[in-house]
């Protein structure tokens, strides 16, 4: 059993499992924060970003003003921002046989795995996962498409360059490695490859190993993996919440019995209570739109945005907010919102009875009808002519790199009437905002990460009690900010193990049953023998017939008939020809004894080793060893096969037969 | 392994399902259905085989509910409620849905309007749904450590599903109701090579091998547009949910195309809601629909509207589809009733009816009807029969026995003569 771990990312996980002749590859998480380090994409041109100072070197040299800017202290590349791959050299990745997906923040890199790998495989998600990830992928690839840019910067990236500049650029890790975006032909071509699946739908892999998704409480769709064979079980925990949002509970019960648990995406922000978060956020937007100002609400275009609209759902009337609209603009809002309405089998059990009325799940139904929540696909067209002031803005990307996001930075920034609020916990929000600064706008940070912290996690694993934990090695130890709270870090027995990006994994585990069928006819043939108190043994002579890795013991053929007939034998293809039996042994031999029947027998200088696995007991005359262990006896003397056989008799003196 | 069709149901009439499954020790009850020609004890399932050994929810494991027509799910709260059963009772999530809805509609027809007692109550029907546990399509549902069961999609209406018992080695797979094509609103059913040892197959349309699908609707279209020309009213009788829907599609797109002016009624209460759970279920639709419902909710009517019972005696061409869909009560044997006397009238059958009720009679040549009060009928207005019901044919039936690969078929819920066709036929070919 091999863990590949192809991400450094704890969140955005991405390994392969190698388990039972079987390569598995879990979630496909595409690391974007290496966008930070780029200048964000305008829609409408910027005089700001575009009178920005090019970077000089200490020693004056100019030759990479054209790449790099300057921007209050912090340099960015200005060009196509870039992502940070999973590994690809780490093992070939075309010998994948499937990926395995847990939500939908998860799979983002797929599109790079699938297309540009040699991948031949078959990728499993649920169906809200796979629909909510195609409208992230399109509105990615929306924002980025929309806003050509001529300039694509790589000089930067030479690694003799690269040491010179200053952090975080100097830090970056394997940006020879970071692309551009896919585009949307490729991820048609990837989502193509998925096989939908459903929540403890048992799917066989080969016949050697089950692998089946249970609901995992973090997002729509989201699940946890159970990968196993008939005696070896591993849990592959990813993105998992206890908190009651939208989406269908955890199901903790059936991870139980794991001989390893693989454990990734942990809350971001482990100090931060979701709940409070919320009425923050509430809170803050009402104070500046009530002081005639605008709310941005840089988001995802699903996820915590309907827990939020829901809370604001609640909130508007009493907090006399009913004039105040609301927009959500995203090239994908529409069908987020619709899509939300339809997926009743996935949600919690309080939205489920909705639809059963039958109404939708989520209340920004209503929001929309009573027209206090519009969506546009972009801020041209009808947003323009609609767009009212003070208001409140939900868009993406939580980076603020690309989509209508960078526009309202730009609008709004000057105004310290206005506040961003950042909900996301995927990015540092000081990060974010660093290509903007000086900024008048008020920043709230609000990080809303409804995934296990640590406590929830220990609680976790001491209820499913797994004998080995294996995970990031960021969860084993505190926060590299907070090193005195050794409370945030994970805390079991065995302590867990530990991997970081490009590493290769043994896990704790070895395999030692394989299950076989016995065909009933061969089953009646069976003589017991009860050799101990409730152990009885039998012997089986029989043919091991194994197909499609599941394995068959069938009648041994009859003894071949005497050939009667002048037609040639023919010779046959699946059965081999059947030995006489030997008598099977048993038993162990103890040592003392076992030298005291040496020296009856006339041998005299028997001397006797102690080794790691048992005895090694010297026939020094004879330049002859008998090697004892737990499973094996061996008998090693040379060239005298009378002395040998001489032995082996005696040997067997102690074993029983059957 | 043992199955037994409890009381003249499911086993050879299509009537009611109720099905009993003994298998490796366990016991599983498919489908709990009523009977709509009989409006006596006849109508329910006997139970007595069961209770005469005790209890119910002692000798039943799970009961397995396939879809929310009533012949498969009518006498539910009857069995759980008023025999007694506590036990599990799974159902996918749209049949949980509707299927209380259904039940309450019926109840209401039965009690409120005819009168009748010794009905279970609308208490009952909410205490029976509250033992009803949801399953997703392909979810493995451990019922305990030994029997497992599985959901396969079955299109035929909203949420029905096929389903897959098991235990140890030994399964079995249950059909329901399941069609082979998908239709304007329906996929088409579906199950993996899962080889059981039983195969239960549905088989209505045993010796029909339907034309294309095609043929029909063009057929079905062209009668309802020749009826409104010459001015007639065409009563189209449905159950609410299912074919009504695939029916709708039909008609507006027609009426959008034809540019045509006649109104189209849909018969109000359940219609609208049951509009409304196809949106929501949307997942359980075609591809089609569902790829394109951002864009355009295929369930949202332009041209059809809510009819009141006024509009039945208005002047002129018009269409209303009405509940129930066997012309056993209510309103569409109201309108059916008014609008019989006149030959430019034209009431279409979209649907099998079961014997006794006024849709079989009719369909069956009688033109003279004994109504409630001794009052004679006279049906002059043409009757035609449309077989759009979304049941395999005996093509699909053969597909479905190739994809599974049972080793044993038995074909239930339809009629002898057609059943023993079949058999021949899969005889010959497996």
């Amino acid at each position: 059993f091999f863990q590949y771990c192809l991400s450094g990312h704890p969140t955005l996980p991405c390994n392969v499992l190698k388990f039972k002749s079987t390569t598995i590859m879990l979630d496909c998480g595409l690391d974007m924060t290496s966008t930070l380090n780029f200048l964000p994409l305008p829609l409408v041109q910027s005089p700001r970003l575009s009178k920005l100072p090019g970077w000089v070197l200490k020693d004056g040299s100019t030759f990479l003003d054209k790449e790099l800017k300057e921007c209050s202290g912090h340099v960015f590349v200005d060009s196509v921002p870039e992502f940070c791959l999973p590994e690809t050299e780490l093992l070939d990745l075309s010998t994948v046989d499937v990926i395995l997906i847990s939500n939908y923040h998860c799979m983002m890199a797929l599109p790079y795995i699938t297309e540009y790998t040699g991948f031949t495989g078959t990728v499993y998600a649920t169906e809200p996962t796979v629909q909510i990830g195609r409208l992230l992928m399109e509105e990615l690839v929306n924002s980025i498409e929309r806003v050509p840019k001529a300039q694509s910067a790589s000089m930067w990236k030479n690694k003799e360059v690269q040491r010179l500049l200053p952090a975080p650029l100097k830090d970056a890790v394997e940006v020879s490695m970071w692309r551009k975006c896919y585009t949307m032909p490729e991820v048609n071509a990837a989502l193509s490859k998925i096989q939908l699946v459903g929540y403890s739908q048992k799917i066989e892999l080969f016949g050697a190993v089950q692998v089946t998704p249970l609901s995992s409480g973090y997002a729509l769709g989201s699940s946890n993996w159970i990968i196993q064979s008939h005696y070896e079980k591993v849990s592959y925990v990813s993105g998992s919440s206890l908190l009651t949002t939208h989406p269908q509970p955890m199901d903790q019960a059936s991870l139980k019995n794991s001989d390893v648990l693989i454990l990734t995406g942990l809350t971001q922000i482990p100090t931060a209570n979701p709940d409070g978060m919320v009425g923050e956020f509430c809170s803050n937007l009402a104070m500046t739109v009530r002081n005639g100002g605008n709310v941005l609400v840089p988001c995802y275009p699903s996820g915590v945005i309907y827990d939020l609209l829901e809370c604001l759902y609640q909130y508007i009337d009493s907090a006399g907010l009913s004039n105040v609209p609301f927009y959500f603009i995203s090239p994908v809002a529409n069908s987020s919102l619709e899509f939300s309405q339809i997926f009743a089998e996935w949600l919690c059990h309080n939205k489920q009875t909705k639809v059963y009325l039958p109404e939708p799940p989520f209340p920004h139904a209503e929001l929309i009808q009573t027209n206090k929540l519009k969506h546009y696909p972009s801020i041209h067209g009808d947003f323009s002519n609609d767009f009212k002031q003070p208001c409140v803005v939900f868009t993406g990307h939580p980076s603020l790199r690309f989509g209508d996001v960078v526009h309202f930075m730009e609008l709004w920034g000057k105004s310290s009437l206005n506040t961003v609020i950042f909900t996301e916990p995927d990015f540092s929000y000081l990060d974010a905002l660093a290509p903007y600064q000086p900024l008048a706008m008020k920043c709230v940070y609000c990080p809303i990460d409804t995934r296990l912290n640590f406590i929830q996690v220990s609680k976790l694993l001491k209820e499913v009690q797994p004998l080995h934990v294996v995970c990031p090695e960021q969860y084993t130890q505190p926060p590299p900010t907070q090193s005195h709270r050794t409370d945030l870090m994970i805390d079991c027995q065995p302590p867990p193990m530990s991997y970081r990006r490009a590493e290769v994994l043994t896990l704790p585990y070895k395999r030692r049953y394989e299950k076989i069928e016995i065909m009933p006819e061969l089953a009646d043939s069976l003589v017991p023998l009860e050799i101990k108190p409730g152990i009885s043994l039998a012997t089986v002579s029989a043919v091991l017939h194994t197909k499609d890795n599941k394995h068959v013991l069938q009648l041994p053929p009859k003894p071949p008939q005497p050939a009667a007939s002048k037609k040639r034998k023919r010779v046959s293809d699946d059965v081999p020809e059947c030995k006489p039996l030997k008598p099977l042994l048993s038993g162990s031999i103890p040592v003392d004894q076992f030298v005291q029947t040496l020296e009856k027998h006339g041998f005299s200088d028997v001397k006797v080793e102690d080794t790691a696995k048992g005895h090694i007991v010297l026939l020094q005359e004879a330049e002859t060893l008998i090697q004892i262990e737990e499973d094996s006896t061996h008998i090693i003397c040379d060239n005298d096969e009378p002395l040998r056989v001489k032995l082996r008799d005696l040997v067997l003196k102690f074993l029983q037969k059957f | 392994l043992s199955v037994f069709c409890l009381g003249p149901g499911a086993g050879q009439d299509v009537g009611r399902s109720c099905i009993l499954v003994s298998i490796a020790g366990k016991n599983v009850m498919l489908d709990c259905g009523m009977h709509m020609g009989y409006n006596d004890d006849r109508r329910f399932p006997d139970f007595s085989y069961i209770t005469q050994n005790g209890r119910l929810t002692d000798f039943l494991d799970c009961v397995i509910i396939s879809h929310f027509h009533l012949d498969h799910c009518g006498a539910l709260p009857y069995f759980s409620e008023m025999v007694g059963y506590d036990g599990p009772i799974y159902m996918t999530h749209p049949t949980k849905a509707i299927c209380p809805i259904l039940l309450e509609d019926y109840r209401k027809i039965t009690v409120d309007k005819k009168g009748e007692t010794n009905f279970f109550t609308s208490q009952m029907i909410k205490d029976c749904m509250k033992k009803v546990v949801a399953v997703h399509l392909h979810q493995t549902v451990q019922v305990d450590e030994e029997l497992e069961i599985k959901a396969y999609y079955a299109g035929h209406v909203l949420g029905a599903a096929m389903f897959q018992i098991k235990v140890g080695c030994e399964s079995v797979v249950y059909t329901g109701d399941y069609n082979m094509t998908p239709d304007r609103h329906l996929g088409a059913a579906w199950i993996d090579k899962c080889r059981p040892d039983l195969l239960i197959s549905e088989s209505t349309y045993a010796t029909t091998i339907r034309d294309s699908k095609r043929c029909r609707e063009r057929d079905f279209l062209k009668k309802v547009h020749e009826t409104v020309e010459r001015g007639g009213k065409v009563l189209i009788p449905v159950f609410a949910l299912g074919r009504a829907q695939e029916l709708c599609i039909l008609l507006e797109t027609f009426w959008e195309r034809m540019n045509l002016k006649a109104p189209i009624y849909f018969s109000t209460g359940l219609t609208e809601k049951a509009n409304h759970y196809y949106k929501l279920f949307i997942t359980w639709t075609n591809q089609k629909i569902r790829k394109t419902f951002v864009q355009r909710n295929m369930f949202e009517f332009k041209h059809i509207k809510a009819f009141d019972r006024a509009f039945a005696d208005n002047p002129g061409p018009m269409v209303v589809f009405a509940t129930p869909g066997m012309l056993h009560a209510g309103q569409s044997l109201q309108i059916f009733r008014k609008w019989a006397g006149n030959e430019k009238n034209m009431v279409i059958m979209p649907g099998y009816c079961v014997q006794g009720t006024v849709g079989h009679k009719i369909l069956s040549g009688q033109r003279k009807l004994e109504m409630e009060g001794r009052q004679i009928l006279e049906v002059k207005m043409q009757v035609e029969y449309m077989s759009f019901s979304a049941h395999a044919d005996a093509k699909g039936i053969m597909q479905l026995i190739r994809q599974a690969e049972p080793r044993n078929v038995l074909l239930v819920h339809g009629e002898a003569k057609k059943m023993e066709f079949l058999k021949q036929k899969i005889e010959q070919e497996f």
